[in-house]
Formats: C-alpha cells, structure tokens, sequence
C-alpha cells in the first residue's frame, strides 16, 4: 500500500471524485493557480481546468454563497476556506442557508457541499488563525462534522463528504498536512459517522478527534512504559456523534478521559461526557475527565501557545489523574 | 397585481384575526414590481428574494392555496409550514424562497445563475432585495462575483424608500442607489415601479443582456409600501399624508386607467376579473382554515436529503 501524507490523500481524493463527476468543482482561495496555500488542490487545475477549479477573491461570504446557490441548482461544490477560522465571514452563509434551506422549504432543496480547509492550532498564527471551530457547527441542526486525524480517513471521508447529499463541514488539521501513512489506492471510502479505535486498551479509554488523537496516541505510549494500558477513540466524526463505539470501550475500561483542543465552554467533550454518565453511570469507575486548551483567546508565543494546548504532558498529567 | 394586492389583503385581515402568527411582510404599493420582472422571464428562469416574498410565489406560479396554507402553518403550505411568511418556496416553478436575512439571498442567487451558466442551461435568475440590503457586504461580494464571472443574474433592488423605519436618505450614501453597479462596470438601469409597463420594459432589456451576453445587471426599481414594514410595525417614521399622496400613484390604478384608455379592457371586464381574484383568494383563505396542521412527527422530517452515493450514516432524530 502507498504511504501518502495527509495532504497527498486529500489531493487524491478531490482528483478521484472530480474525475467520477463533472458536477463536483472546488472554489476557494488560492485553490487554482497558485495550487493552494496549503498545496491540497496541487496540479488540480492543470488536470481539470479552470471551470472546474476556480480562484475566488476574498470574499468568504460571497463565494461561499455563491456555492451554496449552485449546489441547491444541481452543482456539487467543495469550497475550500483557507482556514476554517476564515469561515466565520461566511458563517451566516452556512447556517442559515446551507444547514437550513432544505428544511424551511419542506425538503424541496438539497444542499450537496463540502466546506473544507485547515483548522486548529500550534503553529504560532495568533488568535485570528487558530480556531477549533467544530463545535460551533455541531451545534446547528442539518450540518454534518468531520475532522480527520489520518491519512487513510482523509481520504476515504472526503470521497464520502463529497458524494453526501447533504452540507459537510470537512476540517482539516494544518499541523498534519504533511503526516505520512498507508493510503489505499483508488475506491476507498470511510463510512461518515464512525469512530475509530486507533489502539486498544484495558486501564482507560481516551475519547479524541484530529491532532488531539496524535497527542494522545504518544501520552499512550508513553504510559505504555510504566504499565499502563490506554485506549484511544478517535471520533473521526464529531456529528453525528458515534456513541456506540465510546460505550464499549467505556463498558471494558470503566474510565474515561476526553481530549479535545477546543475551549472548555460547551466543546464537544461536554456533550460526550453527558451521554456517558446519562447512558452509563453505573459503569464508572472514576468521574469523567477532560482535558481541552485553557479559556484564553490563542498567544503567539510559542511557550504560551504550546502551555495552553492539550499538550501530550497534560494528557500524561490527566490520565495519571484519572487513574489516581 | 390583483392577484397579489387582494392576496395580501387577505392575509392582511387573517393576521389580525390571529390565524397569522410570526412577521408577516406586506407587498400593497410594489405589486407592479414582482408582475413587471417576472412576465418577463421564461418559466425556467429562477427567482429568488427576501422575506416579503408573497408577490413573488403568487407571480411565479405557486398556488395561492399553498401559499395562504404557509401562512397558517398548515402542513399543506408550500414550505410545510416550516418556513411561514418569510421563507415561501416554489422549487417546481423555479421559484427559491423567501430568505429572511436581510442580503444574504443574494450570493445564494448569484450561486443559482452561477449553476445556469456552469450547465449550459441558458437560463438567467432575478435576484431581488429591498434598499436596506444595499448595504450589507454579501451584496458587494456577490455583485463582484457576477461582474468578474460575467453570470446571467439580474439583481433588482425594490426601493420603497425605508428598510423597516430607516429612510433611504438616513441609511445609504449616494443617490441613485444604481450608482453602486459602477465600481464593478456593471450595468445598471432604474424603472418606476409604480407603472408595470415600465419596469417590463426596464427588465426586459438587463434580462436580454443576461441571456445573450451573460452579464449582470443591477436594477433599481422605485417603489412604495403602503403598510408597515411588517404587521407589527406602528409606522411612527412616516405621516399620513405621505402615504395618502403616494397611494395616488398606485401601480394598479394607473395600469386599469391605462388599458381603459387604450381600449384592451372595459371598466366591467376589469371588475370581473376582480371578482374572479376575490373568488381564488377566498378558495385559497377557505383551504388554508381547513388544511390540517403538521403532525408532530413531521417535524423531524425534511432535514436531510436521503443519501444514495454513500450508506445512511444519521440516526434517528427521535432519539
């Protein structure tokens, strides 16, 4: 099997679905003749053309719409933000008409579109440029979450966000672009809306998604060392959320600690920790730990932005916590 | 005109009956707006507009049955009851709503015309907003857009001269608003739109240049409101007599007078027809009280598309 970075299996992605379907085109910034700020849609232009793979001004709001117009007139458009925190100008766009035409109309339209880009934080971008913003789109009816953390998911969940009928937000980890590991070659498709236990364990069980997933993947190793067995979900898809798989994992370990580099106040973490102990309160052994970024808006500062991070010694920390 | 002016006085009265609940955004004084640019368009050119949308399902062909059953949140309206007043839809008759924030419609639209182009279809799309839209940025960015891409969309501004209580004078630089196509070397075009004669005219012409040479139009179209902003709305911003001298000009009036003149109708013909619109408006208010309301169960529906490329992946909203 080849070994692609992460980069590499969304390019092969949008390359494959584009080829299957002359209604899939990309938009976004810098996405044609400069072949993308972050390289995903490189040489996408000079195979499909320029109809196809289209620069747009600075115009989130603009060009999102546009989109989102076109994909309710039959187009299957996957617009690319240069960072999901740019997606806050086109928020308004991707609310109120992507998440929501097809219900105000009683189902006369459907809204088939990728919004993707990179998102998250550690590069040392300042406030503006750091966001985690998965949650506040989880949190409106008719939006589907994806956040990939591998290669392989990278791929096989985009070729499925591509081929939904129905409004994805893809968000990308920018800190994993360049990520390598065995990529399937061709058709291959991950199923949206399941998790995947990524290394298994009898002690705990981490409950993660995106770059949170590889902090806790070397905290597991680490701990490894010293006798402890950790097991690690990565959600792969934050909504729908795939509950199923947290609670046999839940059910084998009895503990339970969720990763997430969101802020604290109402992440997703909060909402899985309610439907554990909703679901499964005689099964712990231990209260719900999690572990998010601390409530301060991102520093530039390396020393400061890495302290603030879920970084793989506060995992360590939390875990140890939680075993205590 | 008739249809839409008796439509409105229809839900007018049901409103204060409280049949109608929520905003509900009259159309009495523009109705030779929606009826000038929309005869002009073939039946698969696509409309879309903001929250006083009535006029324009009614013009487009939606059945005013649908329509009056969405004002009473009747599972049989044309939205389900799920859209209510603001968010009309009429898919089948290239009709796509009914927006309810204020501008955002109009990059959905430019999208519409974008996909027109894209598919080789020929077809081009009216995109209207009011003059409070003018200024919000999506305008802009999608004016742009249209401009740079050369898409076959006409964006038509219905100045009634206030966005709810803000007059034109107190919220936009610069006058007339078409002036604002100029920064993108776009054309622009102004009709009266109290005479439906002139605004066919006016439309006819941005709507031939969308159609033959794919490219854009802004469209400033004069108007008049005679009832509030919404059927809440006490219209302290404005006195009486303004809008007794403005209801002189009124678009139907001018237009009876003017086919009695020119001999295509008589006084009695035109009352007939009259009376044939009453009738359709009161099957239509008739249908509405007797149409059931949504199941519960419902309400859960219409969120999602069924996907047939990849396997169902959502569970159960019920929980």
């Amino acid at each position: 099997m080849p070994t692609l970075t992460y980069r590499e299996a969304l390019n092969q992605a949008l390359s494959e679905e584009m080829e299957r379907d002359d209604r899939v085109m990309l938009m976004g910034e810098e996405v044609a003749e400069y072949d993308g700020a972050y390289k995903v849609s490189q040489g996408l232009l000079k195979k499909f053309g320029p109809k196809r793979v289209v620069d747009t001004p600075i115009s989130e709001s603009g060009f999102s719409g546009l989109a989102i117009g076109a994909a309710m007139y039959g187009l299957r458009p996957v617009v690319e933000f240069m960072t999901w925190s740019f997606s806050l100008v086109a928020y308004d766009q991707i609310i109120n008409n992507a998440a929501q035409v097809r219900y105000m109309s009683g189902g006369q339209l459907s809204v088939p579109i990728v919004f993707r880009g990179s998102s998250g934080g550690g590069l040392q971008v300042g406030a503006t440029h750091s966001h985690t913003p998965e949650n506040w789109y989880a949190n409106v009816p008719g939006l589907t979450v994806i956040t990939p953390a591998f290669p392989d998911d990278a791929k096989g969940l985009l070729k499925s966000a591509i081929r939904s009928n129905n409004p994805v937000c893809f968000l990308e980890n920018e800190k994993l672009y360049g990520y390598k590991d065995e990529v399937p070659e061709g058709e291959y498709l991950t199923e949206i809306g399941k998790a995947r236990v990524c290394r298994e364990g009898g002690d705990l069980t981490i409950v993660s998604n995106s770059g949170s997933t590889h902090r806790a993947l070397n905290a597991a190793k680490q701990l490894e060392a010293e006798g402890i067995s950790v097991e690690v979900i990565d959600l792969r898809t934050v909504k729908p959320l795939d509950f199923a798989t947290i609670a046999d994992s839940v059910v084998k370990t009895n503990r339970v600690l969720i990763v997430e580099e969101n802020k604290p106040f109402a992440g997703w973490g909060a909402q899985v920790a309610y439907q554990i102990q909703r679901e499964l309160f005689d099964d712990l052994d231990a209260p719900i730990h999690r572990l998010t970024s601390l409530d301060v808006p991102q520093p530039y500062s390396g020393k400061l932005e890495q302290a603030i991070l879920p970084n793989e010694e506060r995992v360590i920390a939390a875990v140890r916590e939680a075993l205590a | 005109m008739l249809l839409v002016r008796r439509f409105e006085e229809k839900a007018r009265q049901a409103f204060t009956q409280a049949k109608i609940k929520g905003f509900c955004h009259l159309y009495n004084g523009q109705e030779a707006v929606a009826v000038g640019t929309i005869s002009v368009l073939n039946d698969d050119d696509a409309v879309i507009t903001a929250y006083r949308d009535h006029a324009h399902a009614l013009v487009r062909g939606v059945d005013p049955k649908a329509c009056m059953a969405e004002l009473f949140g009747k599972i049989t309206g044309c939205s389900r009851g799920k859209g209510g007043s603001m968010h009309f839809f009429g898919v089948e008759k290239h009709f796509y709503g009914g927006h309810g924030i204020v501008g955002s419609q109009i990059p959905l639209g430019t999208g519409l015309a974008y996909a027109q182009k894209y598919l080789g279809t020929n077809r081009v799309t009216l995109a209207y907003m009011g003059d409070g839209a003018i200024n919000q940025g999506a305008v802009y960015e999608s004016m742009n857009l249209a401009a740079l891409w050369k898409l076959p969309v006409i964006y038509i501004v219905e100045n009634n001269e206030y966005s709810m209580g803000t007059s034109v004078a107190r919220s936009s630089a610069g006058d007339p608003l078409t002036k604002r196509a100029g920064a993108f070397d776009m054309a622009a075009i102004q009709a009266n739109g109290m005479d439906v004669d002139d605004v066919r005219a006016k439309t006819f012409e941005a709507v031939s240049l969308a159609r033959t040479e794919s490219q854009p139009t802004l469209m400033e179209i004069r108007t008049y409101r005679y009832f509030g902003h919404s059927m809440s709305d006490p219209g302290h911003y404005r006195s009486k007599e303004e809008i007794a001298s403005r209801r002189k000009t009124d678009p139907i009036e001018l237009y009876k007078a003017r086919l009695i003149e020119q001999k295509v109708a008589t006084e009695e013909k035109l009352n007939a027809i009259d009376e044939e619109v009453q009738a359709i408006v009161q099957a239509a208010y008739d249908f509405a009280e007797a149409s059931p309301e949504p199941e519960f169960e419902t309400v859960f529906e219409d969120i999602f598309t069924p996907e047939d490329q990849i396997p169902e992946f959502r569970p159960d909203p019920r929980g």
